[in-house]
């Protein structure tokens, strides 16, 4: 509801906004986040600026337990920063209500959750078609949208199966399918490779580059997968909580 | 949202069932025994139901109900057809006897003479033989009830011979009355008859059973008879209150099933909270991930009242339906004869569904809404 029509220009410290003319979709500015351990505080990120673009895939990679989780989980509005602020296509999203904040996201973003989440006794094509039917579409119009996808994931013929009757592949597609159906113009996928051996793990990937990445659209992919960065647009590297580097390319010695 | 709300619950069978059957469970003992609560209670009333005709019953001060009373000398009867405004007053003899049957059973019967002329004081229907049969001699008539548990069901009594108190009678009619609370048999037979039955002391009169004339209400006229006569008079409405009252105060019947009803509540939120506890739980990524994907709080509560009202409809509607069917299966035996469910107890048993899906539903809600939506990243 509170989707702006445009994205509003993004504050100009951005290191490397020169390079490249895609639009900003995330602009973070010191983002800093604690958690509470007992009686102690720990700083899980220590104050990250940086920016996610428009059109591009952008790969947050790091050591287990560097904070790429919590960084995205900020980024798209599901955990609030302990300090700092996030833009999401210029909207100021820890400044809006608790409910706008809610439509916001199911207007904007699409998730892809490492346990795909799906809702077990519903069908392929509804789960894929959930943030449709939350936006208020009818049932059948909110399917017959998502078997399309569903079609273009090569899993349309499952489409009226529940997710325990397909393999774990193919609900993840089911899983990829609903955080694309409603079009969303930030796609945040964490670890979408963690369960499956190599082969496997390429071909989601190449899946994901072929259907979520688009002109207007940011994608984020948290992972410590190797194997798969030569897949990113841009890569993000994470460090006990400071992101140490931000380019096109893996740094040497990694 | 709420088609998908629906599908969950109803996705897991296992636990879908289960809540039916908690709410089912507790609205059939809930309901159950608050009607057959009220019921029971209400034979305490039977002895002023089972003689419609009276408006008001006449006794000596210290009679409380049709069963507990003290005899008058029969000049009351007089005192009070002298009372402006009494149509008409007849005698009522109500006493305990002993009877032998044929076979050497001994009972312990009650015996309740009607006015020989007016035959008032009758129940309004015979189920056999004619009220008119009380004209000939030693003539008794049996409740139904009394005589399903003297002769069993099915019994062809008609003619049956008695030794009422070492006198002859014989049953040449069956009454269709409302049992009595302690399902003792009763035989209605004609006062003067009744009489010789009783042994003899010196009062024997009960009531008196009065109707009130045109234009006054039974209040009233009961008001200036307690005024003339120093009797009391009660109408047929306080008389039947005081029926049910003296049950209320002078058995364990209350508490019994207080108890019960309040045990069927309490399994109904143990079986409901913990099966809908376990299948938040199951659900909880699922939810969370609905939380994440963009569902306001809002829409989540929604969800799980949805899920909460339809299994508290259908169990409720299961249970109010097992209700009536036992009430069904058992109408042939005469102890639940005109057992009926008050609109008053669905309502009752349907609040206290509404409140153990509260209780439920809340307790599981409270752990929907503290998920964080990051945890779907976890
Ligand atoms: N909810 C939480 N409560 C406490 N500590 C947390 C919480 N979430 C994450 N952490 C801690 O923050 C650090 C970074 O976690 P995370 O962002 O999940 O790292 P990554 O995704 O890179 O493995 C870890 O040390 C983790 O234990
Ligand atoms: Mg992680």
């Amino acid at each position: 509801m509170t989707a702006p029509a445009s994205p509003a220009p993004t504050e100009t410290t951005a290191k490397t906004s020169a390079e490249t003319s895609a639009e900003t979709a995330i602009c973070a500015r010191g983002i800093v986040r604690d958690f509470q351990a007992g009686q102690s505080t720990i700083r899980v990120l220590h104050g990250i600026d940086t920016d996610i673009r428009s059109g591009e895939m952008t790969f947050v990679v790091g050591e287990s337990g560097s904070g790429k989780t919590t960084l995205i989980s900020i980024m798209c509005g599901i955990l609030w920063p302990t300090e700092g602020e996030v833009k999401v296509f210029g909207t100021d999203i820890y400044k809006l209500s608790d409910t706008e904040l809610v439509n916001f996201r199911l207007e904007n973003i699409g998730f892809i959750f490492q346990q795909y989440n799906l809702i077990p006794s519903i069908d392929a094509a509804a789960n894929a078609a959930v943030p449709l039917i939350a936006k208020g579409m009818a049932i059948e119009e909110a399917r017959e949208k998502a078997k399309k996808l569903l079609d273009k994931l090569n899993i349309g013929d499952q489409a009226e199966k529940l997710p325990n009757q397909l393999s774990g592949g193919q609900q993840q597609r089911v899983a990829i399918a609903r955080a694309l159906v409603h079009e969303p113009r930030l796609v945040v996928c964490d670890e979408p490779t963690a369960a499956l051996d190599a082969s496997s793990g390429r071909r989601v990937m190449d899946l994901l580059r072929e259907v979520a990445v688009a002109k207007d659209r940011a994608c984020i992919i948290v992972t410590h997968d190797n194997r798969i960065f030569d897949l990113a647009d841009r890569i993000l590297v994470l460090e006990d909580g400071v992101v140490t580097h931000d380019g096109t390319e893996m740094p040497d010695g990694h | 949202m709420l088609w998908i709300a629906i599908r969950m619950l109803t996705g897991d069978a296992q636990k879908f069932y289960g809540l039916l059957f908690g709410i089912a469970f507790s609205t059939l003992l809930i309901t159950q025994q608050l009607t057959i609560f009220v019921n029971l209670i209400e034979r305490g009333a039977s002895g002023v139901y089972n003689a419609p005709e009276a408006e008001i019953w006449v006794m000596d001060p210290v009679s409380r109900t049709t069963d507990v009373s003290y005899a008058m000398p029969s000049t009351a009867l007089d005192e009070v057809r002298s009372v402006p405004g009494v149509e008409w007053a007849v005698p009522h003899l109500r006493s305990a006897a002993s009877v032998r049957t044929k076979e050497g059973d001994l009972e312990q019967v009650a015996i309740i003479g009607v006015d020989d002329a007016t035959l008032i004081g009758l129940p309004q229907n015979l189920v056999e033989g004619s009220k008119q049969a009380l004209q000939q001699p030693d003539t008794v008539i049996i409740d139904d009830g009394g005589l399903f548990n003297m002769f069993g069901p099915g019994a062809d009594v008609m003619g049956e011979r008695l030794e009422l108190n070492d006198q002859r009678a014989v049953i040449r009619g069956v009454a269709d009355s409302i049992p009595a609370f302690t399902s003792t048999a009763v035989l209605y037979t004609k006062y003067s008859r009744a009489l010789n039955f009783v042994p003899g002391t010196r009062n024997r009169l009960s009531f008196v059973l009065v109707g009130v004339s045109d234009g006054l209400s039974a209040g009233e006229v009961a008001a200036r008879i307690e005024e003339q006569t120093g009797l009391k008079a009660q109408t047929r409405d306080e008389f039947a209150e005081a029926g049910v009252d003296f049950i209320i105060e002078n058995t364990g019947i209350p508490t019994n099933f207080g108890i019960t009803v309040i045990l069927g509540f309490v399994v109904g939120v143990a079986i409901v909270g913990l099966t809908f506890s376990l299948f938040i739980r199951d659900n909880i990524r699922q939810f969370g991930a609905l939380k994440a994907i963009g569902l306001t709080n809002m829409k989540i509560v929604r969800m799980v009242a949805v899920q909460a009202g339809m299994v508290g409809a259908i169990g409720y509607a299961l249970g109010v339906m097992s209700t009536a069917i036992f009430l069904w299966s058992f109408s042939g035996n005469p102890f639940f004869k005109g057992f009926y469910i008050p609109w008053q107890i669905p309502l009752i048993s349907m609040g206290a569904v509404i409140l153990i899906l509260a209780i439920t539903g809340w307790l599981a809600l409270r752990s929907v809404l503290s998920t964080e939506p990051a945890s779907v990243f976890r």
